[in-house]
């Protein structure tokens, strides 16, 4: 085959990859702006012809929606703060220090990777109503953290081993206590990526459904809202929440999108 | 430094006792409420869950599901990463684009192909002007079974062939060129070349992307409760529906329980097919 041709072969294949992200993700806009009558229209045109805000707003103003997504966004940010202040330092005693035990502790970390986690929210509804944390964004929270803590675990594991250890023992020559090296030397060059690690748990809190749906009855998050009252609503209402959820995920991943390999390069050897 | 000793173990107590209270104790109470009725050891739960009538039906239905997924996703991830190899221009743009549905939940992408599978949407747009249908047409309903697990696939890999194309791209960028220029210049042509040499050396990442992936495919549940409700039931939807529509958590906790032997097993086989030796890798 000629090359040009082969490149043009090549390219096509790219492009049409690319749409097959894309193009979906243009239609449920598509249906998100098209009103109530727009949903039902027949045959529907593939270009926005009378684009409104009427399903969004309409969404938004349900009683609750509004409440679930600040809950949502509550539960992800707890969940992000719990796991980059738990993990971290469980990453940076990986990274920094041979120990009798870090092999097990390894393992543990990894093992809860090989099961399904949010499954295990089940039982834990008979303990959250017993401690009074059932229907709380703190008690989801708690879960999400524990399918996000083995993530930052190993991210930030992989982050500081990236970090020369010169730079650490050079702070301690001049004088640096331990602690004051780390604050003043090792986190500035960590931060960037922790904050990375950090928005994925922010991702995966925004995005998980089951834990979510079975901790909760008023409290839901937004997600776990739509989910419950995905039966009886209409068309346009859940391409709305749909496309609602689907916004604040774009963002973030292009935010990481720089530090997305380098979290998954050596996070999974 | 005599307190040095301790100070990796204070590191790792907080996430120890975490994941111990939060991963380590659901566990044994899953187990516990699987198998009691009333606190009393007992087989009930278990025994009401295999007399569903959706049992059956829903074990396969998820197999099924996770047997044509998988295999379409590491082929298409695959493929994907062998292409980002020859992007010279905007190889950027394109792997961003590309990565976007990683950070789509399940739910939403299940609303994503609803929009366009619905009897008025775009499929079928397409289709009546192409003149292959008359009217709008429901392939979401149980009538249509064949057309409602393709569209569940559809779903499923848009969504997740993200993470293993991630997974995959790291574990290439972490393979010396020299090995591939070597082959090259022995005279190995390029399909030799992935098949001997990128593809064994890529092996612990196809191996972990799988082993999350499998784990996270068996949880399949609300891609396909968006797009049909409970028209294709499978396992986790099963224990959903016990938990919150028949208030039974020990038939839900039955469920769980199956779910997790099945994970279990699958992540036992991927770690002992896809074994690697420490020796062949560099």
């Amino acid at each position: 085959m000629n090359a040009g041709i082969r490149r043009l072969v090549f390219l096509a294949g790219v492009g049409v990859l690319c749409a097959w992200v894309i193009v979906p993700i243009y239609l449920i806009a598509l249906g998100a702006f098209s009103g109530r009558t727009g949903v039902f229209r027949w045959p529907k045109s593939l270009w926005p012809s009378e684009a409104t805000l009427a399903s969004l707003q309409a969404f938004l103003a349900i009683d609750g929606v509004g409440a679930a997504a600040m809950n949502g966004a509550l539960v992800a940010g707890l969940t992000m703060l719990f796991s980059l202040l738990i993990g971290a330092p469980a990453g940076y005693a990986l990274a920094r220090y041979a120990f009798p035990g870090a092999t097990l502790f390894r393992l543990l970390v990894v093992l809860t990777r090989a099961f399904p986690l949010a499954i295990l929210a089940l039982p834990l509804t008979v303990t959250f109503i017993r401690i009074g944390l059932y229907d709380t964004a703190l008690g989801v929270a708690l879960i999400h953290t524990a399918l996000a803590l083995p993530f930052a675990t190993l991210i930030s594991a992989s982050l500081f081993v990236g970090i020369p250890r010169e730079l650490e023992e050079a702070a301690w020559v001049f004088g640096c206590s331990r602690i004051e090296a780390f604050r003043r030397v090792v986190l500035p060059l960590a931060l960037p990526g922790l904050a990375a690690a950090a928005i994925f748990a922010f991702v995966i809190s925004w995005n998980e459904v089951f834990a979510a749906s079975v901790l909760t009855v008023r409290n839901k998050t937004l997600t776990a809202y739509l989910l419950t009252v995905l039966a009886e609503s209409p068309l346009h209402f859940r391409f709305a929440g749909g496309f609602l959820l689907i916004v604040p995920s774009i963002i973030f991943i292009f935010a990481v999108r720089k530090y997305l390999f380098a979290m998954w390069g050596i996070a999974n050897r | 430094m005599q307190q040095s000793r301790f100070v990796p173990y204070l590191l790792i107590a907080p996430a120890t006792l975490f994941l111990t209270l939060l991963f380590v104790v659901p566990l044994v109470q899953t187990i516990a409420l699987a198998f009691s009725d009333g606190g009393a050891p007992s087989l009930g739960n278990v025994r009401k869950m295999a007399g569903d009538l959706n049992f059956g039906l829903s074990i396969r239905n998820t197999f099924l599901l996770v047997l044509t997924v998988i295999p379409l996703q590491l082929g298409l991830a695959l493929a994907m990463s062998m292409m980002l190899q020859k992007i010279s221009h905007g190889r950027d743009l394109v792997l961003w684009i590309w990565s976007i549905p990683l950070g789509i939940s399940d739910l939403a992408a299940g609303l994503v192909w609803l929009s366009i599978l619905q009897d008025r949407g775009y499929l079928n747009s397409l289709l009546f002007a192409a003149g292959i249908i008359e009217g709008p047409t429901n392939w979401l309903s149980y009538e249509h079974p064949i057309s409602l697990f393709v569209g569940v696939v559809l779903a499923e890999s848009w969504r997740a062939t993200a993470i293993v194309l991630v997974i995959l791209v790291a574990g290439l960028q972490l393979i010396p060129a020299e090995y591939a220029e070597a082959a090259e210049i022995f005279g190995a042509k390029p399909w030799t070349r992935f098949r001997k040499i990128t593809l064994p050396l890529l092996k612990p990442s196809i191996q972990s992307a799988l082993i999350l992936r499998t784990v996270l495919a068996f949880e399949v549940f609300a891609v396909v409760y968006a797009l049909s409700g409970r028209n294709y039931p499978v396992i986790v939807g099963e224990a959903y529906a016990w938990q919150q529509v028949n208030q039974n958590n020990g038939v839900a906790a039955a469920y769980a329980m199956l779910v997790m032997a099945i994970s279990l097993v699958a992540t036992l086989v991927y770690l002992r097919v896809l074994r690697v030796r420490p020796e062949t890798q560099p």
